[in-house]
């Protein structure tokens, strides 16, 4: 059976490792359903989120094998309820809608989303939350022609803590 | 120092112990080519006829020297070539460098002329690649380069470096690398794994042992044995783990897989603990994999930690280089008494010998087989060549027939399976072992994919055997052919040239035996051969090899004949 699962990957910041990474899907057959890369909280060490539908086997091997190149630290895999995630959209609707229909006022409210900004032509909207609700807030607007709409891919963290500083401090210590 | 990046190649090489290359130039890398011409004294370089037989030269080499093999070529075009070899060093562990000149940095993206994006093309079967655009970078990278492909489960690494970057001047001074903080070259063996495996292992009625190139690569033949020998218990190998033990040692008990002997298959269906050493159970090993050892506890020895449950749930695995993790469970294992275990195999020998190994090894019939010219390579060799098979018929052959003393004599293409391996590699495997007998078992088809490799012997006098199995067939095509396509021989038959004039025409002495009666003789004198010596043997035609395990097959339905 299939789920729906976060890999975190913690590497080398290496203008290659983001093609030997999805190589290693590709060689599986296996879609990337999202991902993102962002810098850590650690200096000088970047960050990969990666979701993946795939059976729990599957995402072991595929953690199995992203560990396995030299430019990553460390890789994990969790299930939703391990993470806490989130995904940013923006849309991107005519101004005179929002003057005009009152509704859009109240879709944003409702969903908590922000105006980023608005300029006379068109006016931004920022909605941070779980797919649900970013879909949500584009079938409301879409009825007034959305102009763009654009969602990032997953980030996320997880519960448990990932223990990278240890990992690269035992590294110093063994290696000084 | 302040040198050019060319020179700081050179350099780096000649730091990292390296006193031989294979390799190919081409406008992209001539600063490199510039210098080795002044370093031509320190550091050999062999002109191959093509950048593929550097690749296969240089994994021959590291084979049978237990070092880095290193190749290097031009961009675009050269360095394309070189990826076949890359592919079959990645999936058999070979470590080796491949260094590649790249158009000038600006020119990166521009389609210029031979430009390739080579990271790219590279990057699914390498351990790790890197593209160098500024000469200060070259001792840094080269020296990780190195480190990378030669710990842990070795590998191949590409470097490839812009030709400004080749001329640009560093200030050179060379650390070699001893360690990266994000890779992790061999897991801590842990005491409580190796623990809970000799438990099992003591615990075991039937157990077996399966053992890969994990032992040589590990160089843990030594422990290996100590191992086998003090538990008592029966082993077989994976054909990359051939000669790390010796043929005739009474535990050994032949080989494993699709062309494997009979009793280590269907054996591996009845033992209760099979202990995996340094293998990574392909598939050519398992067949129907949910049908594999299904009763058997699995105890796995293994230093890639990517190679635990990937295709056989491992219930005791032993993470490590097996060379520390069989030394720590050689003080754990008590010594067994397995006689009717081991009776079992003797059983299965004899009925594997009655049907397949008499008749290949001592055929009455009038066609010479494969088999038998193997036997007269043992005998003339004393069991104590350096055997490089290419792949098809005359491999597996070879793989069941040969013998050897000493580890490290079997140079085969085994997960990538390359077709015109063994030609270029027999340069590299003579040049890694210079005082061993190096003899390449090729089929005629496969020796036509590389056989202009012939110049390179030629050319550097390397004293390489060729023994050409001649069935005028790519016999292991046709034998599926035969067997599972209605013997529809699509495109499997062969006009050959005439082989010995080919030889002579690169002034290498040359003999064709096509009587059972001249072959002892020839095979004598080839051996004999101070230089390089070609000998090609007709055989049948259309000789099948078994025992067979027909692929998507389970062990159990291994078939004789
Ligand atoms: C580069 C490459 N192409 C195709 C194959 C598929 N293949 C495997 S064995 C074989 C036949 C080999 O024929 P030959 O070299 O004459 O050896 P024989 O089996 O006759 O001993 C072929 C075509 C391969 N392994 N490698
Ligand atoms: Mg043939």
């Amino acid at each position: 059976m299939t789920t729906t699962y976060t890999i975190s990957i913690y590497s080398e910041n290496n203008v290659g490792l983001l093609n030997r990474i999805s190589a290693i899907f590709l060689k599986r057959h296996i879609n990337i359903e999202s991902l993102a890369t962002s810098p850590s909280e650690i200096t000088d060490v970047f960050r990969f989120v990666i979701v993946v539908n795939v059976t729990e086997p599957q995402v072991q091997k595929l953690v199995q094998q992203i560990e396995k190149q030299v430019d990553v630290i460390k890789a994990y895999y969790h299930t939703d309820e391990e993470t806490i995630f989130q995904e940013t959209a923006l849309y991107k609707v005519k101004t005179n809608f929002l003057f005009e229909e009152r509704q859009i006022q109240n879709f944003i409210k409702q969903s908590h989303a922000n105006i980023v900004t608005v300029s006379p032509e068109f006016f931004v909207i920022e909605k941070t939350g779980f797919r649900h609700e970013t879909e949500q807030l584009r079938e409301q607007l879409a009825p007034f022609g959305l102009l763009q709409f654009v969602r990032s891919g997953r980030l996320s963290v997880s519960k448990a803590p990932m223990g990278i500083s240890k990992i690269l401090n035992s590294f110093t210590e063994n290696n000084q | 120092m302040h040198i050019s990046g060319a020179e700081a190649v050179i350099r780096c090489l000649l730091a990292e112990g390296v006193d031989l290359i294979y390799g190919y130039p081409g406008g992209a890398i001539m600063p490199v080519y510039d210098e080795l011409y002044k370093f031509q004294d320190d550091l050999h370089h062999v002109l191959t006829r093509h950048e593929q037989g550097a690749t296969h030269a240089a994994q021959g080499y590291a084979r049978t020297s237990g070092k880095v093999g290193v190749a290097i070529a031009t961009s675009g075009p050269g360095a394309t070539n070189l990826i076949t070899g890359i592919a079959d060093a990645q999936i058999d562990s070979t470590p080796m460098v491949c260094i590649t000149g790249q158009v000038g940095s600006h020119l990166l993206g521009s389609d210029a002329f031979q430009e390739t994006d080579i990271i790219g093309i590279s990057t699914p079967v390498t351990k790790w690649n890197y593209q160098v655009t500024q000469a200060k970078e070259i001792p840094e990278i080269l020296a990780r380069a190195f480190y990378i492909a030669r710990s842990g489960r070795p590998g191949p690494v590409l470097v490839d470096i812009t030709k400004d970057a080749q001329f640009g001047m560093l200030d050179f001074e060379y650390k070699p690398c001893v360690g990266i903080r994000s890779y992790k070259p061999v897991p801590a063996l842990d005491q409580s794994q190796v623990v809970a495996a000799a438990e099992a292992i003591n615990k075991a009625k039937k157990p077996l042992i399966v053992w890969g190139q994990g032992v040589i690569l590990g160089n843990a033949e030594a422990e290996f044995k100590a191992f086998v020998e003090k538990s008592g218990i029966p082993a077989v190998w994976t054909i990359l783990g051939l000669s790390a033990l010796e043929t005739s040692h009474p535990l050994n008990k032949g080989m494993v897989g699709m062309h494997g002997n009979y009793a280590p298959n269907l054996l591996t269906q009845e033992c209760d603990v099979l202990i995996a050493v340094g293998m990574r159970f392909d598939d050519r090993v398992t067949g129907r994999l949910d049908a594999y050892a299904a009763q058997a506890e699995v105890v796995h020895l293994e230093i890639d930690p990517a190679e635990i449950d990937k295709n056989v749930h491992a219930d005791y695995p032993v993470l490590s280089d097996c060379k520390q993790s069989l030394a720590a469970l050689i003080e754990l294992v008590v010594p067994k008494k397995l006689d009717s275990w081991l009776a079992r195999f003797d059983e299965l020998y004899a009925k594997e010998y009655e049907v397949v190994i008499e008749k290949d090894t001592k055929p009455t019939k009038e066609g010479l087989t494969m088999g038998e010219v193997i036997v007269a390579v043992n005998k003339a060799a004393d069991s104590d060549a350096v055997i490089v098979t290419d792949v098809g018929q005359h491999q597996m052959i070879a793989c069941r027939y040969a013998e050897f003393i000493r580890s490290k004599s079997n140079v085969t293409s085994g997960g990538l399976g390359t077709m015109g391996f063994a030609l270029p590699a027999a340069i590299g495997a003579k040049m890694g072992a210079p005082d061993r007998q190096v003899v390449a078992v090729i089929g005629d088809g496969g020796y036509q994919m590389t056989i202009q490799e012939l110049g390179t012997i030629f050319q550097t006098g390397v004293a390489v055997k060729i023994l050409v199995l001649n069935n005028e067939y790519l016999g292991m095509v046709r034998q599926w052919q035969q067997l599972f396509f209605d013997r529809r021989y699509a495109s499997t038959e062969m006009t050959n040239p005439d082989f010995v004039t080919i030889a002579k025409g690169y002034h290498i002495p040359a003999q064709k035996v096509t009587e059972r009666k001249d072959l002892p003789s020839a095979i004598q004198e080839m051996i004999n051969a101070e230089g390089p010596y070609f000998l090609e043997v007709a055989v049948e035609k259309e000789d099948n090899v078994f025992p067979m395990i027909p692929t998507g097959a389970s062990l159990n339905e291994i078939r004789l004949q």
